[in-house]
């Protein structure tokens, strides 16, 4: 799998989101991030180093404990995936906003025509 | 007045991604403008200097869909289709998807939702692929099929964008 690939399938997790979206507030040590769950530090170390390896997440040691940073890099790749993929949609889209404005004229218009008719 | 809202493209458990859109116009509309041939060539056009040159619509359940797209310049073609699962006009259409040559050869199966608030639709596309891998994959293919349509066309968008308002 390629690095994006890899970004959201370490993404696709709900713990593993919250972890990311805990980090956004700044680097925290592994102890910290697990207490929101109810799962074992053993278990959210395991999350922590596929985010790791995703290279979503660094690890740097300050004093004796390890801290989790977020990789700013890895989340641009994603913020650009989601805008370009998000751009081509929208161009459709606005082509069909601009239709379906055109359909609801050309309604309106032949009501208007049958009433003045009757 | 403009009504392009945001547009929302997020992934959703392992393999989901939805999509969703505000629509000014009510929903029977929109649905004719998903589901009717002469309608559907004028929007689904992909990011600008294609044209449809197959648009065949089979609209029952079982009943096939089939569509072209060719490049304006080069000749090349982008194809793909399915079948319909379900129709229920004018609230949801389920239908699968499979593309001729793509990064994702595997088939997904689409439940589009439409639901009507003041004259006003919600669109929600939910789209099921096979396994997490081929999600993961198409979601990573849009980079490149975006970044190929991004600039070039800018101009256009925000002209177009003009004459609207």
């Amino acid at each position: 799998m390629d690095t994006l690939g890899a970004t959201f399938a370490a993404l696709s997790d709900p713990t593993r989101r919250l972890i990311v979206d805990r980090l956004t507030r700044g680097p925290a040590p592994v102890s910290e991030l697990a207490r929101p769950f109810a799962m074992s530090q053993q278990a959210i170390s395991k999350h922590v180093a596929y985010l790791e390896r995703a290279h979503l997440i660094q690890k740097r040691r300050a004093g004796r404990q390890h801290l989790c940073a977020l990789n700013p890099a890895a989340l641009r790749a994603v913020a650009l995936w989601a805008e370009s993929y998000r751009r081509v949609w929208e161009k459709n889209f606005q082509r069909l906003d601009a239709l379906l404005e055109e359909m609801k004229t050309s309604k309106k218009r032949r009501r208007i025509t049958r009433r003045a008719s009757q | 007045m403009k009504n392009s809202d945001t547009l929302k493209v997020t992934p959703s458990g392992d393999r989901e991604i939805v999509m969703t859109r505000l629509f000014d116009a009510p929903r029977g509309l929109v649905f004719d403008a998903l589901t009717k041939p002469e309608l559907i060539r004028r929007w689904l056009l992909g990011p600008g200097g294609w044209s449809m040159a197959v648009c065949t619509v089979d609209l029952r359940v079982g009943g096939a869909y089939r569509y072209v797209l060719r490049n304006d310049r080069n000749g090349t073609e982008m194809g793909w289709g399915g079948t319909y699962r379900e129709i229920l006009r004018p609230e949801r259409i389920v239908h699968t998807e499979r593309f001729d040559q793509h990064v994702y050869s595997g088939e997904s199966v689409i439940t589009t939702v439409l639901t009507e608030k003041g004259g006003k639709t919600i669109f929600t596309a939910r789209m099921l692929f096979e396994s997490k891998t081929a999600r993961d994959t198409v979601l990573s293919s849009g980079m490149e099929r975006g970044a190929a349509a991004s600039y070039d066309k800018l101009e256009q968008v925000l002209q177009s964008q003009g004459q609207k308002t």
